[in-house]
């Protein structure tokens, strides 16, 4: 293992904190706004999708 | 948690109910050359109340995405309660269009499992506490994380340790990923749970209030035009659509008023809802008053909740959010019962450590 050290709150958190705001942008965008926010919120709701599956099929072990 | 995984399952389905709807049930306005109509609405509504003469129309139905349609809700009386047919007609020709089967079907069930549970409001209640049982979990569970992902980079999952170990992994991950999505999604769930006592608010405060100076009054002896409702909504809030009309002695109603539900035409106004009072005898405009809060909170909620305003991707999304949080529920599942399993193994370790100890210690003594 060379992940010995132990990592800081802020890299535990930066990931978390970017999907989440994600998410918050995208689930906003589509109920404020049509057309634009709509797009605005696939996007942004496809950031967490999309990192979720990429991660969970990764082969890095 | 064998309920909340039953709400996220039975939930898929229910995110396209709209177009398994339309594919099982074709209500298409028909094509007409020309333009016809619009048709009266007082026509429209003497042919449903022919067809099931004992009922009572209790709410005329309109749909923005489906400007040539009219729905007609009927119900062995007037109060909301009770459903007992949901016509559609054509807005042109006035033509009946079709007889929506009730309370059958794959999707009939799919929503009362996910609403009620067959148990009515207490049956709804409970699963609004699962819900809130679940934003627990959701904040115990990001609680959890940092302890977890402090030696571990974002996403991690190692495939060659145990199995315990991977979906110790695969649940971190799809949880903190689908965190803010789920923790929202049941936070709106909840709130539709208490739509029929926030209603209910609502109907014995402001609405009690907006009707109570004409309860005096002589009950109206035979209901006026229909369409000639539909003028004066026309006329009071010409830049709003019209969502639902409560008819007279409906619980959203009096027994001496209509009240319009009017949308906005704007992406969120369209969430919302205007009441507008109407005089059951003249068709005149009595009052309109926004609604308080608490009703516009519910009203936000169920977008919000159902993922129904961002068109078909969105929905898609939905779905995809909802299939990780099903394996993030059902690795919680599997991880809770592994911990316990694990417990429960030591724990019986233990009593047999202290029953050989007893035991050599009483051969000792002997």
């Amino acid at each position: 293992m060379n992940a010995r050290r132990h990592r800081s709150a802020v890299q535990v958190w930066r990931m978390p904190v970017i999907l989440g705001a994600s998410t918050a942008v995208g689930l906003a965008a589509a109920l404020l706004a049509d057309g634009a926010g709509d797009v605005i919120s696939w996007l942004a709701l496809g950031v967490p999708a999309i990192v979720a599956i990429a991660y969970a099929l990764k082969n890095d072990d | 948690m064998v309920f909340l995984l039953m709400l996220c399952v039975t939930g898929l389905p229910l995110i396209f109910a709209h177009e398994i709807d339309h594919w099982l049930h074709d209500v298409e306005a028909p094509e007409l050359s020309g333009d016809v109509g619009p048709a009266s609405v007082d026509a429209i509504l003497a042919d449903a109340r022919s067809r099931r003469p004992g009922d009572a129309v209790q709410f005329l139905v309109a749909e923005p995405e489906e400007p040539d349609l009219w729905y007609v809700r009927m119900g062995t009386s007037p109060l909301s309660s009770d459903m007992s047919a949901f016509y559609t007609y054509d807005a042109r020709t006035g033509e009946f269009l079709y007889d929506y089967p009730l309370g059958r079907g794959f999707m009939d069930v799919m929503l009362r499992l996910h609403v009620d549970m067959y148990a009515g409001l207490p049956g709804t209640l409970f699963l609004g506490a699962m819900g809130v049982l679940l934003l627990v979990s959701i904040v115990s569970g990001a609680v959890l994380y940092a302890p977890f992902m402090r030696k571990l980079p974002f996403g991690r999952v190692r495939r060659s340790r145990s199995v315990r170990v991977k979906w110790l992994d695969v649940h971190n991950l799809l949880g903190i990923v689908t965190l803010v999505w789920l923790f929202v999604v049941s936070l709106t769930g909840v709130i539709n749970t208490l739509s029929i006592p926030i209603f209910g608010q609502w109907q014995s405060t402001e609405l009690a209030e907006m009707t109570a100076p004409y309860l005096h009054e002589e009950p109206v002896s035979g209901y006026g035009s229909v369409d000639a409702v539909l003028d004066t909504i026309d006329e009071t809030a010409p830049e709003k659509a019209l969502s639902f009309l409560a008819f007279p002695g409906n619980d959203f109603a009096s027994p001496g008023h209509y009240v319009a539900f009017m949308q906005g035409t704007t992406a969120l106004s369209s969430k919302l809802l205007t009441p507008i009072l109407i005089d059951a005898g003249s068709a005149a405009f009595v009052e309109t008053r926004d609604l308080p809060w608490y009703v516009q909170t519910l009203l936000l909620s169920q977008p919000l909740h159902f993922g129904d305003y961002g068109g078909m991707p969105m929905k898609l999304l939905w779905a995809l959010l909802d299939i990780l949080a099903i394996v993030v529920l059902g690795s919680g599942v599997y991880l809770w019962l592994k911990a316990r399993n694990v417990g429960f193994e030591s724990w019986l370790g233990r009593v047999e450590e202290s029953r050989q100890t007893a035991l050599a210690s009483r051969s000792v003594t002997e």
